[in-house]
């Protein structure tokens, strides 16, 4: 009763909030409308339902490349940005040293400076060091931009982690490696595995960085950005995207209930057993 | 306990005082950070600093005349050119930033103070979209507002425009409106945070002593949240000055940016100390402009107290 009543109390900003949340949507959902529309130009009205668009998807072999492509370098960066996350996340919130909040600044820096700018400024390195582009020069640019998605994710599971569990364990003769295992991995890895998805979903969307350090394997964003010069294949596009979004939406949901569970685990009286 | 079968008194000591400091705080701490911190200084910090020293040499066809020169900061900054694309690139970024914090505001605080059990439910809500691929959303508003798009054919259907209009696509409103949208979440975020971190107890003093909701709210919460909208400008701000896919597929020739023309010096143009010059250019003016919003919001901060 008493939310009902307040939610009402705050009419206009609810309406508000109602209004953004539309602005923040309705974008994002004419992909998948149009993706099932028989006409090739996105305009209303709609022409009738057809899922042709999706079925021409698996017979073009450039697609199932970049897929392909993307999977891996996905996979690659989730596990090389989590395990450098972990060690930091771990360091930021276990241990107290000088020069720590710069060392967590440089890290988290990628998150704001502008994509192209941290783009050009790897490719110019690797040429320079004679790396030749190709899909493991994206995983070493997607790892840099994936750590301080995976800090974040990582740091809010770390903290507020008992640490009288671990002396507890190794009061009763665990080794250092024991109790990590044995005590403190239980407890991360709702947050681990969320790192995981959220890396994973960053790296199969991102667009700049494959751009600019690829060479000539394209990834999925990348064979998008090839396909949009042809209006004619704007629905294929636009099939494809949908199946991206839908792709993202369930990872980064899976990532967040993780990540709740994770923040749970470590912050009720119950520890392992909540 | 185990004391006597560990050998020699001295022995003992040295190995003592060597775990000490291998087991003292501050050495662990670093020495777990340091693949991270080594990851981040070589693939972020060793890059920018060449590309520094790439502004100041000079591109001779396929190598690079390393002789110290600041020709490519006067074609930077005098070149029209890339004069009017720094120019446009600062005012879009700030337009969008400025938008983005005014529009986050309202939902942040709805969310804080009247979000109840659902804060979570509606951070995430709100979150969601910007987990999509950015190339995605800029492609979905090239459907909406390109000249055979959703707006247009919508509207028409309506009735109220007879033909299609071409003024909404391909110029730097365009530009703006999808930046807006792009980057709304990530100035919520810093904002909600801020306005959770505001004591309650306090707006309550100030209804109690008087002040009205609007009163309460512009000289207790709005400065204490500064902080707050500080990041959320900045967030928004620094990034989108360097953007790329947008202006490209929605600025058409009036929306090109700054990064359009980086990109055509590391590609077709192929001067990358050129390029690497309108970088630094750009990264330095950005700053500027970040830390004069920091001195202006502080000093806003400080007139209403």
């Amino acid at each position: 009763m008493t939310a009902v009543r307040r939610f009402l109390s705050s009419g206009w900003l609810a309406a508000y909030a109602f209004l953004y949340v539309v602005f923040l949507y309705l974008p994002v959902i004419f992909l998948p409308i149009f993706s099932i529309n028989t006409a090739a130009t996105p305009k209303f009205p709609l022409s009738g339902f057809t899922l042709h668009w999706y079925e021409d998807l698996p017979r073009t072999p450039a697609l199932l490349d970049a897929a392909w492509n993307s999977l891996i370098v996905g996979v690659s960066a989730a596990i090389l940005s989590t395990v450098l996350g972990i060690l930091a996340a771990r360091s930021i919130t276990r241990y107290r040293y000088p020069g720590r909040r710069t060392i967590n600044g440089l890290i988290m820096a990628p998150l704001v400076l502008p994509e192209v700018i941290v783009a050009i400024s790897m490719l110019l390195v690797m040429l320079q060091l004679g790396l030749s582009l190709s899909l493991f020069t994206v995983v070493l640019g997607h790892v840099l931009v994936c750590i301080p998605y995976s800090m974040t994710v990582l740091t809010s599971g770390f903290e507020g982690f008992d640490r009288s569990l671990e002396e507890a364990s190794s009061d009763l003769g665990e080794s250092a490696f024991g109790t990590f295992r044995r005590v403190t991995l239980p407890m991360v890895a709702p947050a681990i595995i969320s790192s995981l998805l959220v890396c994973f979903t960053i790296s199969l969307d991102e667009f700049i960085i494959a751009f600019f350090l690829t060479g000539t394997e394209a990834t999925l964003p990348i064979y998008i950005w090839g396909q949009l010069r042809f209006a004619a294949k704007l629905p294929g596009v636009l099939a494809l995207g949908t199946l991206l979004l839908v792709a993202s939406f369930l990872l980064m949901t899976v990532a967040e209930i993780l990540r709740r569970r994770a923040t749970r685990r470590t912050q009720n009286e119950g520890g392992l057993y909540a | 306990m185990t004391a006597a079968a560990e050998g020699s008194p001295l022995l003992r000591m040295t190995r003592a005082r060597r775990n000490a400091l291998l087991q003292s705080e501050p050495v662990q701490g670093f020495a777990l950070i340091s693949p991270t911190f080594l990851y981040a200084l070589i693939l972020l910090v060793l890059p920018i600093l060449v590309v520094i020293a790439h502004s100041f040499w000079t591109q001779n066809y396929l190598t690079i005349d390393r002789t110290f020169t600041l020709e490519n900061y006067r074609i930077a900054l005098t070149e029209p050119i890339y004069r009017d694309l720094l120019w446009r690139s600062l005012y879009i970024s700030l337009t969008v930033s400025l938008f983005t914090v005014l529009l986050a505001y309202p939902i942040a605080y709805f969310i804080s103070f009247h979000g109840g059990r659902h804060k979570s439910l509606w951070l995430f809500l709100i979150t969601i979209p910007f987990w999509t691929s950015y190339l995605l959303r800029v492609m979905s508003w090239k459907v909406i507002l390109g000249y055979n798009g959703v707006l247009n054919s919508g509207l028409m259907g309506l009735g109220i425009i007879d033909e299609p209009s071409t003024a909404l696509l391909y110029n730097s409103s365009a530009v703006i409106i999808t930046l807006t949208h792009a980057w709304a979440a990530f100035a919520i975020l810093p904002i909600f945070v801020s306005l959770e971190k505001v004591d309650r107890t306090l707006v309550e003093a100030a209804t109690d002593l008087g002040d009205g909701p609007l009163r309460s709210f512009l000289r207790v919460t709005l400065p204490l949240t500064a902080p707050g909208v500080i990041s959320a400008a900045l967030i928004v701000m620094i990034p989108t000055v360097g953007d790329y896919v947008t202006p490209k597929l929605v600025g058409g020739k009036d929306g090109v940016m700054i990064a359009n023309a980086i990109q055509a010096q590391f590609g077709k143009a192929s001067n990358w100390p050129l390029g690497a010059a309108l970088s630094v250019t750009t990264m330095l003016i950005v700053t500027l402009m970040a830390g004069a919003t920091v001195l202006i919001i502080r000093a806003l901060q400080r007139l209403a107290r």
